[in-house]
């Protein structure tokens, strides 16, 4: 229990810096090194809560694949020049304030709620919980499934599409 | 002993980092970052959830999200980078054509 503990606070302030500074480095390059910092972080706490499936497709999909998309689009749009140099909008005053007041909001909701968050649990997970999952999704959840798989080629062909001059 | 609170204040300080970003950032490619962040806070909502009640169904719902997560990516990425083909911009400011 208590290096679940140790597990969980470790990876959280780890996920949490590295977000604040994926939002707030200058280069892109440097905020996706964060951003793969911050996935991997987030993966740990997956696999604190003993997913290690999402773990796996953690590490696969969203911190090699993604931001390695995001590094190829931050290549050849990245520019160098004074006026190019500021980081943030001049309207990151509303947003901080925004994300203050949402924080604040949200916050109230969960300490409100928080006993009515406690349902008695239905089953206990086994810690290997990877053949469950597979179970219900490729049973209960085939449909969407197949929509999710659809959905992946039809944004391949829409981000092919996009960048083709002739099409476009 | 990690209470569901725990999980879903952690969810909340990823989320709310990944709202300010989307919406203070110049650069898209930084925006769209942010809006990954944003997405992995929900994920570990739907984990945890998932652990507490004892339901396989939220890491299902995980999976789907990772799944949209990387076509969401694709698609964000190539209209960014079209438009950086016709306006030689990725900065949010700086894309006013409909502002007269």
């Amino acid at each position: 229990m208590l290096l679940n503990s140790i597990f969980f606070y470790f990876f959280s302030a780890i996920a949490v810096v590295s977000a604040v500074l994926t939002v707030t480095r200058r280069s892109p390059f440097h905020s996706a090194v964060f951003l793969v910092v911050a996935l991997i972080a987030t993966g740990g706490i997956f696999l604190q809560l003993q997913a290690d499936f999402l773990f796996a497709m953690q590490l696969l999909v969203s911190a090699a694949g993604v931001v390695v998309l995001f590094v190829f689009a931050a290549t050849p749009t990245n520019q160098k020049s004074p006026r190019r140099a500021l980081r943030f909008s001049r309207y990151r005053i509303v947003a901080i304030v925004f994300a203050i007041v949402f924080a604040g909001e949200v916050m109230i909701a969960i300490f409100a709620g928080s006993k009515s968050l406690y349902l008695p649990a239905a089953a206990n997970l086994p810690a290997r919980n990877t053949a469950a999952l597979g179970d219900v999704l490729f049973a209960q959840y085939l449909l969407p499934l197949e929509m999710a798989s659809l959905l992946l080629v039809v944004a391949l062909i829409g981000g092919i599409a996009a960048l083709n001059r002739r099409v476009a | 002993m990690i209470s569901i609170d725990h999980y879903l204040l952690l969810s909340l300080a990823l989320l709310v980092i990944g709202v300010a970003g989307a919406l203070a950032r110049r650069n898209l490619i930084v925006t769209l970052m942010s809006v990954e962040l944003i997405l992995n806070a929900v994920n570990i909502n739907l984990v945890a959830f998932s652990r507490e009640w004892g339901n396989v169904n939220g890491q299902v719902f995980a999976v789907f999200l990772i799944g949209c997560e990387a076509a969401e990516a694709v698609v964000s990425v190539g209209i960014v980078l079209a438009v950086f083909r016709g306006r030689k911009t990725v900065l949010a400011d700086e894309m006013d054509l409909l502002k007269w």
